[in-house]
């Protein structure tokens, strides 16, 4: 059905995929392993015509096809529902699922047959199981509801190959069944279904092979049915997994950061406490309120009450730079966007949050940041040419590092960290979480937001976990499992 | 290669290309090489072309008409570097200039109203300075409080203040009986064999490389140019930053306003119409990004440079004006293409 021969893809500073190759056969589901960063995205993205590829060839029914853009692979049968989702919430569903293929009146085709749209629309959306008119506005959806009609719009397009990247990381336990049933309705018409997830319950369960990526290498494909999961892990890893994390029980300090009532649109009266020498893990589904509550302590957010105590007095914080004085630091969820001035250098964004710290009476001493960025560079190991290499040309990693870097130098005693290794390969993510370590033996409080949960199991001492804007658990070590935090998560137990 | 490998290349590597010489003043140099490779070869070119063109006087002449717009240019340079744009500059020249006459001794106009208030000189000209700096100060003030686009916001100044001058002149231009000897010397005197607006050219220019490239403001402005979200978030003032941008902008288009008046020895109404287009040209061709964080003041120079010598060249070839409008539109359009370009090919 799907073949990908040799496909090989370079970005400034990472070679994303080395001779990768892929075979799916006619109503398989085949499932597409390993780490972030291992080049799973960027192969569905090669194969969806949104990034072209430096090399290799891709075989549709044996044909090799050149494809050359989204339109033109939806035209040779290949849906694609993203990890972020595409839903456009202005736009009705109907018109969503029909996005740039709207049906139009026969004899006037500039028109479109609003009356044959919602007819269809609904068939899809009752096929998928979702009871909503087609006409409502995709803003009033829920983001399981908002997947859902992504998989409709996939099907609507009459397409041979669906892949589905990370498609239950924020769905309740019914709502991936629902999903599995129409995956499972869709493998029996003879639809290939390509399944991107790092759930490996979910893949045991509905998969057939699997293909695991590390750093850009194709490892191995495997029978699904022959192998364990635990295979999957060594394999997507490359060693076992307390290798991976470099845990040790640091010693417990003061109370660092006192978190009291917090209310706003996205919060429900959230109060916690974190401490010095603690990673405190904070889990919940994209949506449920994690993100929203670090801006929040960062001064990010408008419309608050409630209070912050940090090591027992009470502050106010109206602004990033009142969390900063503070010495409070958020290291963001898309550090491209939120974290680094790209086209500056590794230099400029390691001083950007403690200009004083190089500058007497606003006047910057070039020589002495070059200094504290060597030594910045040198300290945590940023794989630079130079310090004056613009970020934009720095890996994932090392662009994780760099933020980092910026708010050891402000002296940040509680850190904020948003997915700290999305998207980093497998190496510089041991080397972030060994950093991680470091700073909580120091003393150092450690917040740590993430959808992974093998990291929050492996690294934090205490897991809280967020619902909808409220904390639904919390959880200390010897209660860490994965069951555990998702049936928080999911608020199964309320 | 190992991270820590890296590393150690790294650090030597860093200490070779520490930021001083001509990169610390010229910014990251490959990217700007293009302007500055094109006005060598203009000159080259127009020297063969005319001998007339290569001459001590000549260069003086192109040095001093590009002054009054490279001393805006500068400051224009630091609010596209904060993703900016002001289009009002051309306005608060004019103001600046007719409110500074109006407050000379000797001054004369056959304005409906006078102010019948005369300052010694140094204090008039401080009257001409705060107000465009206090136009500049508005701008900003606007743009960062309601977000509205700074295209907008100073479009809408543009006309206010340009109202402002009209009325404030009834239309008709001052002029001196005679000019006092101190203000003629802004304009129209020298030092060491130097136009004086050429030494003030080149005295903003170097308060511009010092500002952009050796204070916390400067290293601000560009933050904000490259990544305004993430400079809120590594706690830089956004807001005050632009203010303090568009206030400095207001200020240099004043101090500009002020020299071509004492040049003329006359303050037109009418003075810096379509000044915004020539100083906008000036950065963009120079290589600054409209898009903001990606420029510096040495390329400006060059992209104020370039234009001077154009139309100083076409006039010596007896080539009409009009033509030189559309050179200056070709130009302005290759300038933004070619940057973009360059964006998307390093993006990739």
């Amino acid at each position: 059905m799907l073949e990908m021969r040799d496909i090989e893809k370079t970005f400034p500073g990472v070679k994303a995929l080395r001779g990768v190759t892929l075979s799916v056969g006619k109503g398989e589901v085949h499932a597409l392993l390993g780490e972030n960063g291992a080049g799973k995205s960027t192969l569905m993205k090669i194969l969806a015509g949104a990034q072209g590829k430096d090399g290799g060839i891709i075989r549709i029914d044996g044909n090799e096809v050149d494809i050359k853009g989204p339109l033109h692979a939806r035209e040779l049968g290949i849906a694609i529902i993203y990890q972020e989702l595409s839903i456009l919430s202005h736009l009705s569903v109907a018109e969503n699922i029909f996005l740039g293929c709207l049906p139009r009146v026969a004899r006037v085709p500039w028109l479109v047959d609003w009356k044959s749209c919602y007819q269809r629309a609904s068939e899809l959306l009752t096929q998928v199981g979702l009871d909503i008119d087609p006409r409502t506005p995709a803003s009033r959806l829920k983001v399981a509801d908002r997947q859902l009609v992504e998989i409709a719009k996939a099907v609507s397009g009459k397409a041979k190959i669906v892949v589905m990247d990370e498609p239950t990381t924020s769905l309740t336990q019914r709502e991936v069944e629902t999903l599995f049933k129409t995956a499972r309705l869709l493998q029996s018409r003879g639809v290939s279904i390509i399944y991107v997830s790092h759930r490996l319950v979910e893949v045991k369960e509905i998969c057939d092979r699997a293909t695991v990526l590390r750093d850009g290498l194709k490892i191995a494909t495997v029978e699904v049915a022959d192998t364990t999961s635990k295979d999957w892990v060594k394999m997507m890893v490359g060693r076992d997994l307390d290798q991976l994390f470099p845990k040790a029980t640091a010693k417990r300090g003061r109370e660092a950061l006192r978190v009291d009532n917090i209310k706003s649109r996205k919060l429900k009266n959230v109060s916690f406490c974190a401490f010095e020498g603690e990673i405190l893990g904070i889990a919940g589904l994209v949506g449920s309120g994690r993100s929203t509550l670090a801006r929040t302590i960062f001064g990010a957010e408008n419309g608050v009450t409630g209070t912050i105590a940090i090591l027992g007095t009470k502050v106010a914080i109206r602004t990033p730079l009142d969390a900063i004085k503070q010495g409070i630091a958020l290291v963001p969820e898309d550090r491209r966007i939120q974290g680094l001035v790209l086209p500056m250098t590794v230099r400029e964004n390691i001083t950007l949050a403690n200009l004083r710290g190089i500058s007497r009476a606003g006047n910057l001493n070039l020589r002495r940041e070059s200094k504290v960025a060597d030594d910045y560079v040198g300290a945590l190991h940023i794989a630079t040419p130079h310090i004056n290499q613009t970020t934009v040309n720095l890996s994932g990693g090392n662009q994780q590092k760099v933020v980092l870097a910026k708010w050891l130098y402000s002296d940040a005693k509680i850190l904020i960290i948003d997915e700290p290794t999305r998207g980093i390969d497998v190496g510089a993510k041991t080397e972030i979480y060994e950093l991680l370590q470091q700073l909580v033996e120091q003393g150092k409080t450690i917040i740590m937001i993430s959808s992974e949960l093998p990291e929050l199991i492996g690294m934090s001492d205490r897991i809280i976990v967020m619902h909808e804007g409220s904390i639904t658990g919390e959880l200390t070590r010897d209660q860490f499992s994965e069951e555990a935090i998702m049936s928080h998560a999911s608020a199964v137990t309320q | 290669m190992k991270p820590h490998d890296a590393h150690k290349n790294g650090a030597k590597a860093s200490r070779l290309t520490a930021p001083t010489g001509l990169s610390f003043v010229y910014g990251r140099f490959s990217e700007q090489l293009v302007p500055a490779i094109f006005l060598v070869a203009l000159i080259i070119g127009l020297s063969l072309v005319s001998p007339n063109f290569l001459s001590v006087d000549n260069f003086l002449d192109i040095a001093r008409v590009a002054s009054i717009i490279g001393i805006m240019a500068v400051g224009m340079t630091i609010v596209v570097l904060t993703g900016g744009i002001d289009l009002s500059v051309g306005s608060t020249f004019a103001l600046a200039a007719v409110v500074t006459a109006a407050l000379i001794p000797s001054s004369f106009s056959d304005a409906p109203f006078a102010l019948g208030l005369y300052l010694p000189v140094p204090l008039a000209i401080l009257v001409g300075l705060a107000i465009g700096t206090l136009i500049g100060l508005v701008n900003g003030f606007v743009i960062a409080k309601s977000r509205v686009e700074p295209f907008i916001v100073t479009l809408a100044t543009m006309a206010f203040v340009r109202g402002l001058t009209y009325l404030f002149t009834g239309g008709f231009p001052t002029i001196f009986r005679p000019i006092p000897p101190e203000f003629a010397w802004v304009g129209q005197g020298d030092v060491l064999g130097l136009p004086t607006p050429t030494i003030f050219f080149v005295l903003v220019i170097i308060m511009g490389i010092w500002i952009t490239r050796r204070t916390t403001f400067g290293r601000s402005v560009y933050a904000i140019g490259g990544n305004e979200e993430a400079s809120h978030l590594s706690g830089i003032k956004v807001q005050w930053i632009k203010i303090q941008a568009y206030g400095l902008m207001g200020a240099l288009a004043a101090l500009s306003g002020i020299i071509l008046s004492s040049r003329m020895a006359a303050a037109q109404p009418t003075a810096g119409l379509t000044y915004e287009l020539d100083v906008i040209a000036g950065v963009v061709i120079g290589g600054t990004s409209l898009l903001g964080g990606r420029g510096s003041i040495m390329s400006t120079v060059v992209g104020v440079f370039i234009l001077g010598v154009i139309s100083n060249g076409l006039n010596i070839a007896g080539v009409p004006t009009y033509y030189q409008y559309v050179i200056k539109g070709l130009l302005v359009i290759f300038a933004v293409g070619l940057d973009t370009h360059l964006r998307k090919k390093q993006r990739r």
